[in-house]
């Protein structure tokens, strides 16, 4: 009697990968990186422009002469702070992209201030901003916190639609009851005084870095060594360990999602007090987007955090300067994207090996799909 | 008064419907993606990338017809994507979704610098039905519309016959209930996920092109103003029922035509805050849709956003 053969059929197959080296997990996001930044090379030949040009001129805009170094410094504070933020949020699995909103409302706090007292000196001013910007932005994020504490609803969108009501709130202020008497109509205020400008280190870099760099030490300390860094990264891992030993989840939200708003607020009242000097239109190029794949790049790491945002600082940075050659500055927000999208097919490819394998095959003549009658026992 | 005549109210109606229409398109497509246990937050991108691949194409071939199924194409390829990456690899449907929406943002800006300000050799224009245009309020309102409008009347009694009549709806629903289950059913999981995600992306580009050839047609960037993720709140809202996406798209659209004529209507509030209302409501339905579900423990599909790891049964 001859032994019937199980039919077989080839197809891939996704089998979990045991232990990656470190350096390999870093190699491979550079190498995504790579794939993501040829990808969008390949996009701005295929509509017309010279890629090679248009890449070198990337480069050299964000690090190629002092002045774009500068510039790039200065947009490592607000990609930082808000990457703080939003990193904080997301290692507790709460989905904070209202960052960009949180930066707007502490824009207009700190704003509020330097413009009410403009006279007060500026050791009693510029803290005094600091805590209205940071105070707003956690307010603007406390009641999304509430809703997810509460009501289970989904963050993600809540933070993200208010994104949209507190830009329009800047616009409000800035063509409305705040613009500047004397400024033709353009849709800013009056210049902050001197007191409410954060003092400068060198160019256009302000000590918002140092507080930055500052807050991103702190923050890993806090992560790494003290009780709440440790509640706050078991709720993200496992909720269940968390509820089993007692960690009190719906005050870890409340306050995580408070304390990322406020930082994101700080950042916000950074830009116009230590760089713009008022409230305007487009104080932030999309920062409080760029901060999440900042953080997801540096995998919500805050010394990492420091590299990432430097790097995104110089893509927006970059992004600037091409614009000479007729490309838009809309293309840094392609290649964020591109970015985050190679890094993540990277990083589920590294947890997964590839493999062409035979499994047996579905016998033939067995239903796909159940008819709903059960045969009887 | 003006804003009461009647009028105003068919007016306003109209415009609702009008404005509604591109949301209903995204939440509807969304709504099966949901429905088949996949959340795709990447709806923005790919209503944007629907937006300019549409006009693209019906600025240089002159057929908006053209545009619009190249723009559902756009959408479905984005939407391959996401689910190869949120299938296959499992991976954070959340990171997905929003790296997509980023990228739709940023390369839909990058594809439309060439067409901004550059009108139109064709668009979609108003197509009355002969009989039914002539109905009391509901007439001009519904049927006064043009040809896209009538399509979405059409995927919407579609979408809810399929789901809650028939044999492969049926399987949609199981599959995002218990993807378990229909796996040990015999029903194809990945493949069903798979084809509705695409679906679902396919349908958002199409929202997106019915926004830069037949509502506005021109192309403006990041035109979609967040409609991506007002649609996706729609659909929670809808409880993942097509016919309650019809009716909460209007409700939405509702609110954006009131912004407009109260704006019309030369009113002295500053327009910034108008435009803050639409997200304002939106977020206020989330909130009461969040209360209900939690008072009558209702749910969503229940293995939605959860990948399914076929060995793990």
């Amino acid at each position: 009697m001859s032994v019937p053969t199980i039919p077989m059929r080839r197809t891939l197959v996704l089998e979990p990968r045991t232990g990656l080296p470190v350096w390999r997990g870093t190699a491979l996001r550079l190498a995504s990186i790579l794939v993501a930044l040829l990808a969008a090379a390949l996009i701005v030949e295929l509509t017309g422009h010279d890629a090679v040009r248009v890449f070198a001129m990337l480069w050299n805009g964000a690090f190629g002469s002092m002045f774009g170094f500068t510039e790039t410094l200065v947009r490592t504070v607000p990609l930082l702070l808000c990457g703080l933020a939003v990193a904080l949020c997301f290692r507790m699995l709460l989905w904070n992209i209202g960052a960009e909103g949180q930066f707007h409302m502490g824009a207009i706090a700190a704003s509020d201030v330097a413009l009410a007292y403009p006279d007060w000196p500026a050791w009693i001013l510029l803290p005094t901003m600091a805590l209205a910007a940071m105070v707003a932005g956690g307010l603007w994020s406390l009641g999304p916190a509430l809703a997810r504490a509460y009501l289970r609803t989904n963050e993600v969108i809540t933070t993200l639609l208010l994104n949209y009501v507190a830009i329009n709130w800047v616009l409000y202020l800035v063509y409305g009851p705040w613009k500047d008497p004397f400024g033709f109509n353009f849709p800013f205020t009056p210049e902050f005084s001197p007191n409410a400008i954060l003092p400068s280190l060198f160019g256009r870099a302000h000590i918002g870095l140092i507080i930055a760099l500052l807050i991103a030490v702190g923050m890993h300390i806090i992560l790494q060594h003290t009780r709440w860094g440790y509640e706050i990264r078991v709720v993200g891992e496992s909720a269940t360990a968390a509820r089993y030993s007692g960690i009190n989840i719906v005050g870890n939200i409340l306050l995580v999602m408070v304390v990322s708003g406020a930082l994101a607020g700080l950042a916000g009242m950074m830009e116009v007090s230590g760089l713009i000097g008022r409230l305007q239109r487009g104080i932030s190029p999309g920062y409080g987007y760029t901060a999440i794949i900042v953080a997801y790049l540096a995998r919500l790491h805050p010394l990492s955090m420091i590299i990432a945002a430097f790097l995104f600082g110089g893509l927006q940075t970059g992004a600037y300067s091409i614009q000479i050659l007729g490309v838009p500055l809309a293309t840094a927000q392609m290649i964020q994207g591109a970015i985050l999208f190679f890094v993540l097919m990277g990083e589920m490819l590294s947890l997964y090996r590839v493999r062409w394998v035979g499994v047996p095959a579905a016998a033939p003549d067995a239903p796909r799909v159940s008819t709903g009658v059960k045969p009887p026992a | 008064m003006e804003l009461l005549s009647y009028q105003a109210l068919v007016v306003t109606l109209a415009a609702a419907v009008s404005a509604g229409t591109p949301l209903l398109f995204a939440a509807l497509g969304e709504t099966l993606t949901e429905r088949s246990g996949i959340l795709n937050l990447g709806v923005g991108g790919m209503m944007i990338m629907g937006a300019v691949a549409g006009y693209m194409v019906a600025f240089h071939s002159g057929s908006p017809w053209l545009g619009v199924l190249v723009a559902m194409v756009a959408g479905g390829t984005l939407a391959l994507l996401h689910a190869f990456v949120s299938i296959t690899l499992r991976a954070s449907q959340i990171v997905s979704g929003l790296a997509l929406t980023i990228l739709g943002l940023g390369l839909s800006s990058f594809l439309g610098k060439p067409l901004i300000g550059r009108p139109l050799p064709a668009k979609f224009d108003t197509v009355p039905i002969p009989l039914l245009a002539d109905l009391p309020v509901v007439g001009p309102a519904l049927f006064r519309q043009d040809s896209l409008v009538y399509l979405s009347y059409v995927l919407v009694i579609a979408a809810w016959v399929f789901l809650y009549r028939t044999k492969p709806g049926l399987h949609l629903l199981a599959v995002g209930e218990n993807p378990a289950a229909a796996d040990a059913m015999g029903a194809n999981v990945f493949g069903i996920r798979y084809v509705y995600t695409v679906l679902g992306g396919m349908l958002a580009g199409l929202g997106g092109a019915y926004l830069s050839l037949a509502y506005s047609p021109v192309w403006i960037e990041e035109m979609t103003a967040g409609r991506g993720w007002i649609a996706l709140a729609l659909v929670i809202f809808s409880m993942w029922n097509p016919a309650r996406v019809l009716l909460g798209a209007y409700l939405f659209g509702a609110v954006e035509a009131l912004v407009f004529r109260i704006q019309a209507l030369g009113s002295s509030a500053s327009p910034f805050f108008l435009y803050m209302l639409p997200y304002l409501f939106t977020i206020a339905v989330l909130l009461a849709t969040s209360g209900r579900v939690l008072r009558q423990r209702l749910g969503g599909p229940a293995a939605l956003g959860v990948p399914y790891h076929r060995e793990s049964r």
